[in-house]
């Protein structure tokens, strides 16, 4: 009774949550978290050791709750920008289910939970790129970069570039060559993925005040930026074969996707100005998604057919 | 005294069940994960 009579009654705060399980399971950016397990499962198996199945499930289980930390953490944070935006307006915090201080102390626990049952269970190297993976998207992207600058998910790409290097590092407990260059096909597929969806909804982010490329540059530049992260990220994705250490398989897949993706960045940089339904752009933003998902799968493919064929002799 | 309305009892419900669940996992993950790392020999302790 008192907190209403010294005028200090806040109803947000006292207010009885109706938020369900789900809610806070979508906290945790389930479809952002799928592509983070594949990669980072693509990582862990790729690696040149044994793995352990126990091991594994527990690093990639780690990985998937760390990932959705950093998720909860971005969604309370960013909770007065998502509630204007078209796309974001009914997750959980802006359209009222989850109330911000249970978003951040779910976030905060989990992220906690995830690096330390890592570290002490598999390996601390991991879990400290665990770590800085949720302090790199909740910090430096989320409440710095975002709102700032309009490279933001250039460098911000790196938070979800970071997954294959923690599932190599969990089943080696080193970080190798092979690894940095799944970092790298992720950490420069990012811009031509979030920029062609950037094109399409740069009014719900103009709304926000996010600086988006488009924005900011204009979408011509953005255009030709888009066509050029795609020039070089399609090579990058071809190298694990031209270096050697992956079959003719993988590098057959990875240069006919690679074609694919400059084909539809190239319409995309053909569009004009004029263009308001911008087809090329959602064309280009599904194919991203296929693109990295069916690289990671041919990685994959590949790793498990070498680790057959040598536990076969062949 | 607060009486919770059918949705409040309902979302209370999902929530403790959901920590329930997720506790759960983690003492399992954590006892299976003793055993595989240290071995049976964990269990061989000096009375």
């Amino acid at each position: 009774m008192a907190l209403v009579e010294n005028g200090r009654y806040d109803e947000d705060r006292f207010r009885i949550s109706e938020a369900t399980a789900g809610d806070f399971v979508s906290l945790l950016k389930p479809r952002v978290m799928s592509l983070v397990v594949f990669t980072a499962f693509v990582g862990f198996l790729a690696a040149p050791v044994a793995p352990n199945p126990l091991i594994a499930v527990i690093a990639i289980l780690s990985i998937a709750v760390g990932a959705g930390a950093s998720g909860a953490l971005n969604m309370w944070y960013d909770a007065d920008i998502d509630a204007v935006m078209t796309r974001t307006a009914s997750r959980p915090v802006p359209s009222g289910r989850v109330l911000p201080g249970e978003a951040l102390i779910f976030g905060v626990v989990l992220s906690g939970l995830s690096v330390m049952t890592l570290g002490v269970l598999v390996n601390w190297l991991a879990a400290s790129l665990l770590a800085f993976t949720i302090f790199f998207y909740a910090v430096v992207y989320t409440m710095w970069l975002k709102r700032s600058t309009p490279q933001n998910i250039v460098i911000g790409g790196a938070a979800g570039a970071f997954p294959p290097m923690i599932g190599w590092a969990a089943a080696t407990g080193s970080v190798s060559f092979e690894s940095v260059i799944l970092f790298l096909v992720i950490f420069l597929w990012t811009p031509p993925h979030f920029w062609a969806l950037a094109l399409f909804k740069c009014e719900d982010y103009a709304r926000a005040g996010i600086p988006m490329m488009p924005n900011v540059a204009g979408a011509a530049s953005t255009r030709r930026q888009i066509f050029a992260y795609t020039v070089v990220v399609a090579p990058v994705a071809v190298l694990p074969w031209g270096l050697g250490y992956t079959t003719v398989f993988y590098g057959i897949t990875s240069i006919l996707l690679g074609v694919g993706f400059v084909y539809y960045a190239w319409t995309v940089f053909a569009m004009t100005d004029a263009d308001r339904a911008m087809r090329p752009a959602k064309a280009l933003f599904g194919y991203s998604l296929l693109y990295l998902f069916a690289i990671f799968a041919a990685y994959l493919g590949d790793a498990v057919y070498e680790r057959a064929a040598g536990l076969a002799g062949i | 005294m607060v009486t919770l309305t059918e949705a409040q009892r309902k979302a209370r419900r999902s929530r403790s069940l959901a920590i329930g669940i997720a506790l759960g996992v983690l003492v399992i993950v954590f006892y299976v994960a003793t055993i595989a790392k240290f071995g049976p020999a964990i269990l061989n302790r000096a009375m």
